[in-house]
């Protein structure tokens, strides 16, 4: 069975001042039916941008896919026309965006919102879609469904409004869903009932779950596999065990420890000095030498993303840890 | 809905009251008084005090005010002092004239204004939106009279597409009534295209951008629907604001597009009661116009709940 979604040398161009810069460069990945892949990085550093050019959402004349591969279920979007991209939006592929509160339309129903897809991609009738749209307002828990399908976004708490996006993002069944900080709205009970529901449809119908998000805790009781983007580049991946026991990149340690734990004292919070360069004086060759503490010789040429000896699955991108590792 | 309507309209009486009141004021603050005004200063004694009189100006304010409120609002507006008519005659024989010009611009406006702006939008400092520039820059800075000036000699006298002169068509002959109302119409519709270019077009930016409409892509929506139905019906409600705001300017524009082809109308009244110092028609003018804007904005109101969910209608 082919990947829910697989990714090749995906690299995003934006337009800055006139000049068309890299923000995301070479990143691969696969997704496999059933698994949820986290995707962690601090602000800035690519994570919705490499979402939208997964969902073929660039805005015009700002960003664009300069190289790379998707391939959707199946099917290959990179390089599909609007009009044949729109048959797989919202089909194969969902998303779910970071703000609940904005990403409905207040003029709409939220029912007719979750219908709308049902209609445009499976050819139900409006009130077969409005009873489907009600099964899923169910499935995502929210209470008293029949009587809110008629209700407005504004008549809906943040939480609910969440719910929401996700019935709208899984009501044609996709394959992928992609979740870009799907919990950060929200106050942190919520969140964890968020994260369940999501967990919960994963396993019922095996949905290949994109998550991107700030929370390393979020990353280590929800996902399988962990990829990290500094700068644009992805500078580490693995399964989650293996990344939270033996982070490799320098700048995953720096992020692990900055976060907080409950089994240390908060002084030992060690933040990441620096800051992140701006695109246009991003360094060649490794992009994080500038803050890195390892930084040698070798950094000023980029290097690649190298498979550990002993654990294959398990790859950095960084000579001096590389290095050491074997 | 109803409970909706019957709050607005109990809301829009006491400020119908406020108005009706500032008129009775501003009447009577005029230096000297009405009678010496309307009479001039060679009037003499004798007939300054029998105007006062037919007006009832001798009497206590409290009084004046009192008949002129029940006057009023049993649609009493005294007789017109040039022709002797009732002014409500007056008014009522031309206010479908003011009512269709209004109504036929507001359209045209519309039909114009609308697409015009969202296509303008789409291309954004493309084409469409230079067009959209021009015309919106022409429909609020040329003058009414100039641009209707400039219709008259092409549309009427050169290609004598339109009559010259609109004055006086009766209801009963459709044909000549459009074609005497086209280009007045089309003169003051210039300026609600501009206006409904203008607020389109940056309403769809906005609208466009918002994240609801990312939402509407992420799930397929071909790129009309996304425009129409989720882009565009947000922008309803700045386009219902700019409608509510502009439709009384608009009757107040339309005095000069009045004259300009020689149509009867409120606009026209006006000038007349105020060259020929008519002074119970310029009161009923007043209140008539008070009236207006007052129901404009009750439909405003209106128009809100509809396509604005989060107004409460209940
Ligand atoms: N529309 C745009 N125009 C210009 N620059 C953009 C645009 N969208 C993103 N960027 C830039 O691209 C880079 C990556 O942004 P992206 O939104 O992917 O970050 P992120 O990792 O999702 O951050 P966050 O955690 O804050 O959501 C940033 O430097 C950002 O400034
Ligand atoms: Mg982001």
């Amino acid at each position: 069975m082919s990947a829910a979604l697989s990714v090749e040398g995906l690299t995003t161009s934006l337009r800055i001042d006139g000049v068309w810069r890299d923000a995301v460069r070479d990143v691969s990945f696969e997704l496999a039916r059933g698994e949820t892949l986290a995707l962690v990085g601090e602000s800035g550093c690519g994570k919705s941008l490499t979402a939208m050019t997964v969902m073929g959402l660039l805005p015009a004349g700002v960003g664009r896919l300069s190289a790379g591969r998707i391939v959707i279920d199946g099917v290959e979007t990179s390089g599909l026309a609007e009009a044949q991209l729109e048959k797989v939006r919202g089909d194969a592929i969902g998303m779910i965006f970071q703000e609940p509160m904005t990403s409905l339309n207040p003029v709409l129903t939220v029912g007719f919102q979750i219908a709308e897809s049902l209609i445009q991609h499976r050819g139900l009738s409006r009130r077969q879609a409005r009873e489907r749209a009600r099964e899923l307002m169910e499935l995502v828990r929210i209470p008293a469904a029949a009587q809110r399908l008629d209700s407005y976004p504004h008549q809906f708490s943040g939480g609910m409004r969440q719910r929401v996006m996700i019935a709208l993002a899984i009501a044609c069944e996709p394959k992928v869903l992609i979740a870009d900080e799907p919990t950060t709205a929200l106050d942190v009970t919520v969140q964890a009932q968020v994260l369940d529901l999501l967990g919960s449809l994963q396993r019922d119908k095996g949905l290949g779950v994109l998550l991107i998000t700030h929370n390393l805790g979020v990353v280590a009781t929800n996902a399988q596999r962990v990829m990290v983007m500094y700068g644009g580049d992805v500078v580490e991946s693995g399964e989650v065990g293996a990344f939270f026991a033996n982070p490799r990149h320098p700048y995953s340690r720096a992020l692990l420890a900055a976060m907080p734990r409950v089994d240390r004292p908060t002084a030992d919070l060690s933040p990441i000095p620096g800051q992140v360069p701006t695109l246009a004086d991003m360094p060649e060759g490794c992009r994080f030498q500038s803050r890195c503490p390892l930084r040698e010789e070798a950094c000023a040429r980029r290097p690649p993303l190298t498979p550990l000896r002993d654990d294959p699955r398990h790859l950095t991108r960084c000579v001096v840890t590389a290095r050491e590792a074997s | 809905m109803i409970a909706y309507l019957a709050k607005r309209l109990l809301l829009a009486a006491p400020t119908l009251l406020a108005v009706l009141t500032l008129v009775f004021v501003l009447v009577r603050i005029v230096p000297g008084d009405p009678a010496f005004v309307i009479l001039g200063d060679q009037a003499t004694p004798q007939a300054l005090a029998e105007l006062r009189g037919r007006l009832g100006l001798d009497q206590p304010l409290w009084r004046q005010y009192a008949a002129f409120m029940s006057d009023v609002l049993t649609g009493d507006f005294g007789r017109s002092l040039v022709t002797n008519r009732p002014v409500m005659t007056d008014v009522l024989a031309v206010l479908p004239y003011t009512i269709e010009l209004t109504i036929a611009s507001l359209i045209i406006g519309v039909v114009f204004g609308v697409p015009l702006g969202v296509w303008a939008a789409r291309s954004r400092d493309g084409f469409a939106d230079w067009v959209a520039r021009i015309v919106s820059l022409a429909g609020l800075s040329f003058p009414a009279f100039v641009s209707g000036i400039m219709m008259l000699i092409a549309f009427a006298i050169h290609f004598r597409w339109f009559p010259v002169i609109s004055k006086g068509v009766p209801l009963t002959d459709p044909v000549e009534r459009l074609r005497s109302l086209a280009l007045p119409a089309l003169n003051l519709g210039l300026i609600m295209v501009a206006y409904l270019t203008r607020v389109t077009r940056s309403g769809m930016l906005k609208a466009m951008s918002e994240d609801y409409v990312r939402t509407a892509r992420a799930k397929g929506m071909p790129t009309t629907i996304v425009i129409w139905r989720h882009g565009f019906r947000n922008v309803l409600i700045p386009i219902v604001t700019v409608i509510g705001l502009y439709l009384g300017v608009l009757i107040g524009n339309s005095v000069l597009t009045e004259i300009v082809f020689n149509r009867p109308g409120l606009g026209k009244l006006i000038i007349g009661a105020l060259e020929k110092r008519d002074y119970t028609m310029l009161q009923g003018l007043m209140v008539i116009y008070a009236f207006i804007i007052v129901v404009v904005n009750l439909l405003t109101d209106l128009a809100y709940g509809l396509v604005d969910p989060r107004v409460k209608t209940t």
